[in-house]
């Protein structure tokens, strides 16, 4: 019979999740403290890597994505990449477009 | 024995392997699969693939949230000092809450616990309308201040900020002119675009979980068939991170 998959379903556990709440909540609480202090344009950099490092940590846990298959985790890695190059090439063009007419 | 004799006393006895198993394979295995296991990992795979367009759709509406505050920049700033952090930050903690409780939903059915499934599904039910509720708030206010994009819309919170005390206490903004002032609806319009079509994926989202709790209560997914569950969780747990983004992006990076 084929192998398509490559180990049986992993089932993860509430002490996993519980974890995983405890640090979103600390990294929602850590990026509304950061917004108060004046980081001129590190504002939303810092945002924007806390939302990310959230993000993560949704994907791979309550998505089960580090427990999932080779083929769920190319999947979900091409498709973020292909978003990124969308995103950055759009966002270079027009950000560049008056450059140095400011 | 000839390779090709091998390979087809090697397929017969798959097929009969195969068969044998057939015999006894759970009734929500569909006849196109090998295995439950295939089954599964296929509509995962699936699922995956619709939240990857769902990634590039809001992805478009960031781009352009993106574009035009580099474009606009102070009034996007004076816009997104209407919001209020404190009610942002409720529901960021209100979403990721649900999605703690729907994690657990997908535990419970994997784990066969029907109570605490249906427990579970309710907590992120309740949890999904609180979410709901506080937009609302968010919503009507701005509908109380005329800064809905439209025919109402009061450019007087951006032209003559000490008239919006509340706001000026807070920030101290600067009055803006009259060109700039006017860009705050575009503010306002990629805002509710944004919120708005994340709130229709809650709606979405609250609906589905109130036909999951009916059928859980009937035991429909602690049989061993869990996939509606699992991704039924992902599409819950995408919403909740677009959120995040929403939140850093609207409420948290202009203001200063």
């Amino acid at each position: 019979m084929n192998q398509v998959n490559e180990h049986a379903h992993h089932i993860v556990g509430p002490k996993v999740y519980v974890a995983i709440l405890f640090a979103l909540l600390v990294g929602t609480a850590l990026t509304v403290w950061a917004s108060f202090i004046d980081l001129g344009p590190w504002n939303p950099v810092i945002a924007l890597a806390i939302a990310t490092s959230k993000a993560i940590l949704v994907v791979l846990f309550f998505m089960h994505v580090k427990y999932s298959t080779k083929l769920t985790k190319l999947t979900v890695i091409s498709g973020i990449f292909v978003f990124l190059v969308l995103i950055s090439m759009t966002l270079a063009d027009y950000m560049s477009r008056a450059w140095g007419n400011w | 024995m000839p390779d090709n004799l091998v390979h087809s006393a090697k397929t017969a006895d798959t097929e009969r392997a195969s068969h044998i198993a057939s015999a006894e394979h759970p009734s929500y295995l569909r006849h196109h699969f090998n295995s439950t296991e295939q089954q599964a990992d296929t509509t995962n795979f699936a699922m995956w693939l619709f939240l990857l367009t769902e990634v590039m759709f809001f992805g478009g509406l960031f781009t352009a949230y993106l574009i035009y505050r580099n474009w606009y920049y102070p009034a996007f700033v004076a816009g997104s000092h209407q919001l209020s952090v404190i009610w942002g930050t409720t529901n960021t903690a209100v979403l990721i809450l649900s999605s703690f409780t729907m994690a657990m939903g997908v535990w419970c059915a994997e784990t066969r616990r029907r109570r605490g499934l249906v427990l579970a599904l309710s907590l992120t039910f309740i949890l999904g309308l609180c979410f709901l509720g506080i937009k609302t708030i968010e919503y009507r206010e701005k509908i109380e201040k005329h800064h809905v994009p439209g025919f109402h819309y009061s450019l007087q919170s951006f032209i003559d900020p000490a008239s919006d005390p509340e706001v000026f206490k807070e920030y101290h903004d600067k009055p803006l002119a009259l060109d700039m002032a006017r860009h705050t609806e575009l503010y306002f319009s990629l805002y509710f675009l944004m919120t708005g079509m994340h709130a229709l994926h809650m709606i979405i989202g609250i609906g589905i979980l109130g036909f999951m709790i009916w059928r859980a209560r009937a035991g429909a997914y602690t049989a061993g068939h869990v996939t509606f569950v699992e991704n039924f969780g992902l599409y819950w747990h995408f919403v909740d991170i677009i959120w995040i983004y929403l939140f850093a992006l609207l409420y948290l990076i202009s203001r200063h």
